[in-house]
């Protein structure tokens, strides 16, 4: 009896502490089939290759609901060494193999071959047994040749180009035998081109012997040119499922994207924000920061403006406020009303008018085990020399000053502290990322960068957040440039938003743009898409 | 209510809790088997005083971030070089305070010096600081081996009578010996106080204590909190840890001239090569963790640990007449607590 799914998920729920991460979603895949599953940060595939291949993280936060079947059967899979024990094999996204090994070494780690020695036959020991090299060589050759690699299986690891360290844990994963499903987690985020291409042509060649392949991505070209079938999640719910044929990569982004809520925006009164003249010019600004590169942005900030940055994550829109403030090395120029900051200079920022709230609220934001008023007040202190009386060719802060301003900071951002003593680590997310917006306004910026401000805090802090920053901006005019992952926060306040891909600006839109523009620009596509129309 | 014992337990520290449940019973002991309470008194409140600056050099290196200054033995070295030249110079006329007050003024400029290269040291090996920290204090123990016996100090006092080199201890009655213990020094009962000394702990303390309000020490103090909340704000964080790195070795100099003062000798050769350990131990005990530290801590932990040491010698020796008992005591007690703190580390507050 010929087997119609080899993996089927249905109804699938998972919510962590009250947030529903999955909403009821369905997947099905067929034998020998390239399954594209694709969506936005946080739409909940992660959660659900969770789910999938049992990971402690969802039993221990209470499990889920939904049924999932293998081979047309019903499975409970309480561990990924079960889901290894029933075929389903997975990709990382980042390497999981050990540089001092052999290629062969890491392909058979933990499933060597052995044979018998003096010592295990006499002491019956399995763990004391010799490895059978040959037989593990010609194993590991055979797993090579299958995704047609045809590297020596005996070179190290360390030092291989990253290529070919994914085919190596590809080769890992169908030299299990049963393997039934192979799940590819991102696989050519960090891939050139070329070798991306030559993953997909691996894929295929896998999925001709017999083998599904569900492969999470963001990048949608290749989606059409790899998958059979496509899944799109949002916001935890199932999107849509699409084929091939049916659908094109413009489809695809609007519904990645959606218009999730109504967007009762701040822009009607933005028109005409450009005459106020140019606040902050960025031109070919390059950061090296790990995991959020950017390469050359050249960006032009009106004054007054609520200016968004999105984009995927590790495309790079965080390195941009993180490389003019200077905490990460960058290259290029900032002219901060017409005049060029120091580069990698934090203090020269802060002190012509730049504040910064910072995406890392934990590490980079606050000083945990310190009290609320001196998180406030301490950059500008260090900055400006506020808060300090001088005795002598001495100085000793000024406990009443700080007392004062803090108090003022908390009334007019509503921080719920128990009093300004209070250590920042005992709130909560919403009000210590109030207490890092309140030490970035003590500095009376001109302009202020705010990343990710809503990250890691509940739904209703958010708005708080959100409207605060909209406040700021009418009330004080202060400019606003804001980082976020989450476009329809961008889209909720923003007049303009720059959509950040490959460490590049793909484009620029107003808020009120369509969501296919902007599922095309988290893409990367937009660019080839208007190049092509252009011909 | 078991939750309601925990918080405060946790909040009073289960080191200090066991270390004073023990100082509590070994003083009760002793007053039972007939010690005399009024010397064991004295005694005390007298080593409170000498160690307490040597572990008040713990609170710049802890606040800058580098952990406890398991180097110590730098500046104490700088501490003994100082007043060896004080000495060698004759510079203990009454108006130096009998050669004190040169003293320290000599090894200011040494321990500057070290400080600042051993600063720049720690800013390359971030991480592993008191490992190397604590092999940098062996090594230069091992090193000043060498220089006792080379360096050309002509002094009688100080050198052997016959042969080369500088003695193991140096007599300081023709110098500064006892100084500060004398000034305005009194006895209640039996009990000796000697003012002049406490007077000067408690000033180092303040001291610190208005540094660590200032604004380079409140700069010095975010670096060592959070390097990354302290890069974003602009402030330097490797500079920092030098100047937290070259306080803290002038503490240890003044402290070890303090600590000599009061005992009468300066110590050379292998006395240095373990003082880091007790005064680290002190402020642990106090209830600092390696990231965290405040004069209080500095107070607490001088008195009980010292406390501690200088009861039980006595009571160990009482109790158990053959052996050296009180010295394992000591070894128990020191390396157990500095052992709880290091496990500690990097966890919880």
């Amino acid at each position: 009896m010929a087997i119609e799914y080899v993996l089927q998920m249905k109804n699938i729920r998972k919510e962590y502490s009250g947030n529903k991460v999955l909403k009821g979603v369905d997947l099905s895949v067929k034998p020998g089939e390239i399954h594209a599953l694709i969506g936005e940060n946080g739409a909940g595939k992660s959660t659900l290759m969770n789910v999938l291949f049992g990971m402690p993280v969802i039993h221990s936060t209470g499990g889920f609901t939904g049924e999932v079947y293998i081979d047309d059967k019903k499975v409970d899979i309480k561990s990924p060494f079960e889901a290894m024990k029933m075929g389903i094999g997975m990709v990382h996204q980042e390497f999981m193999l050990i540089p001092n090994f052999t290629i062969t070494e890491n392909i058979k780690l933990n499933r060597e071959i052995t044979k018998d020695n003096f010592v295990s036959r006499l002491s019956k020991n399995e763990r004391l047994k010799t490895l059978n090299t040959r037989a593990m060589g010609e194993d590991a050759r055979k797993a090579l040749s299958r995704i047609g690699l045809g590297i020596d299986e005996w070179v190290m690891v360390a030092g291989l180009p990253v290529g070919y360290m994914q085919f190596i844990e590809i080769a890992r994963e169908i030299d299990k035998t049963g393997l039934k499903l192979l799940v590819f987690d991102e696989p050519t985020a960090v891939l050139t081109e070329s070798e991306a291409d030559n993953l997909i042509a691996a894929m295929r060649r896998l999925a001709a012997t017999g083998i599904a392949i569900l492969f999470i991505t963001h990048r949608l070209s290749e989606v059409l040119q790899a998958a059979d079938n496509i899944t799109v999640l949002r916001d935890g719910e199932l999107a849509a499922a699409r084929k091939k044929e049916d659908t094109n990569v413009i489809e695809l982004a609007e519904i990645m994207v959606g218009r999730k809520i109504d967007i009762t925006s701040k822009s009607e009164q933005t028109e005409g924000q450009g005459d106020k003249g140019v606040i902050l010019e960025i031109k070919n600004l390059s950061v090296d920061m790990p995991g959020e590169k950017v390469n050359g942005v050249d960006l032009e900030i009106a004054k007054g403006e609520i200016f968004g940055i999105g984009g995927l994550a590790g495309q790079g829109k965080v390195g941009i406020a993180n490389g003019i403030m200077g905490l990460y090395p960058s290259k290029g120029e900032v002219f901060f009303k017409g005049e060029k900051l120091n580069p990698n200079n934090t203090k020269d920022a802060l002190n012509k008018g730049l504040a910064f709230v910072s995406e890392d609220r934990r590490g980079v934001g606050l000083l945990l085990d310190s009290s609320v008023e001196l998180n406030i007040a301490v950059t500008t202190m260090k900055v400006k020399d506020k808060y300090l009386k001088r005795i002598g060719f001495f100085n000793q802060i000024d406990s009443k000053g700080i007392r004062e301003h803090a108090d003022k900071m908390i009334k007019k951002l509503d921080i719920r502290c128990m009093r300004p003593q209070q250590l920042t680590r005992q709130l909560s997310g919403g009000n210590q990322q109030k207490v890092c917006v309140a030490r970035a306004l003590t500095l009376d910026p001109e302009v202020l960068f705010v990343s990710e401000p809503t990250r890691g805090i509940d739904i209703g802090a958010k708005k708080l957040v959100l409207d605060l920053l909209v406040k700021l901006n009418k009330e004080l005019g202060m400019t606003i440039i804001m980082t976020s992952s989450e476009l329809v926060e961008l889209r909720t306040i923003c007049d303009r938003i720059a959509i950040i891909s490959g460490g590049k600006v793909e484009g620029i839109l107003k808020p009120s743009d369509s969501d296919r523009n902007f599922g095309l620009m988290m893409a990367g596509e937009y660019r080839k898409m208007q190049s092509k129309e252009a011909i | 209510m078991i939750e309601v014992i925990k918080k405060y337990l946790n909040m009073f520290g289960l080191p200090r809790l066991i270390i004073t449940a023990l100082f509590i019973g070994i003083c009760i002991t002793a007053i039972v088997i007939g010690l005399p309470v009024s010397l064991l008194a004295s005694d005390v409140i007298r080593r409170f005083g000498m160690f307490g600056i040597l572990a008040l050099a713990m609170v710049p290196s802890i606040q800058s971030g580098t952990g406890p200054n398991f180097a110590l033995p730098i500046g104490i070295i700088c501490g003994l070089l100082g007043s060896l030249l004080t000495i060698e110079f004759g510079l203990t006329s009454p108006a130096l305070g009998y050669g004190f007050i040169s003293a320290v003024l000599i090894s200011l400029p040494f321990a500057i010096l070290s400080g600042w290269v051993y600063g720049i040291l720690l800013n390359k090996i971030k991480g592993s600081e008191m490992l190397v920290a604590t092999y940098t204090g062996f090594s230069i123990v091992s090193f000043m081996q060498i220089g006792w016996v080379t360096l050309p100090f002509t002094h009688p006092e100080m050198r052997w009578p016959i042969g080369q080199g500088l003695r193991v201890t140096v007599s300081l009655d023709s110098s500064f010996g006892e100084v500060l213990n004398r000034v305005w020094g009194f006895s209640i009962s039996g009990v000796y106080i000697p003012t002049g000394l406490l007077l000067f702990f408690f000033g180092c303390c303040g001291l610190v204590w208005l540094f660590s309000r200032s604004k380079s020490g409140i700069e010095m103090n975010i670096a060592g909190a959070n390097p990354k909340f302290a890069v974003a704000s602009g402030i330097n964080v490797d500079k920092n840890r030098v100047v937290g790195t070259i306080l803290s070795t002038i503490i240890g100099a003044v402290g070890i001239i303090v600590y000599s003062l009061s005992f009468g000798y300066l110590q050379l050769y292998l006395a240095p090569l373990y003082m880091a350990f007790p005064a680290v131990a002190a402020v642990l005990i106090g209830g600092a963790s390696t990231s965290k530290v405040k004069i209080s801590h500095v107070l607490i932990g001088t008195f009980l640990f010292q406390g501690l040491l200088t009861v039980a010698l006595p009571v160990a020796n009482q109790m158990f007449p053959e052996g050296n008992l009180s010295e394992v005591l000591r070894m128990i007690v020191q390396n157990g607590i500095i052992l709880y703190a290091l496990t500690k580390m990097g966890g919880g507050v």
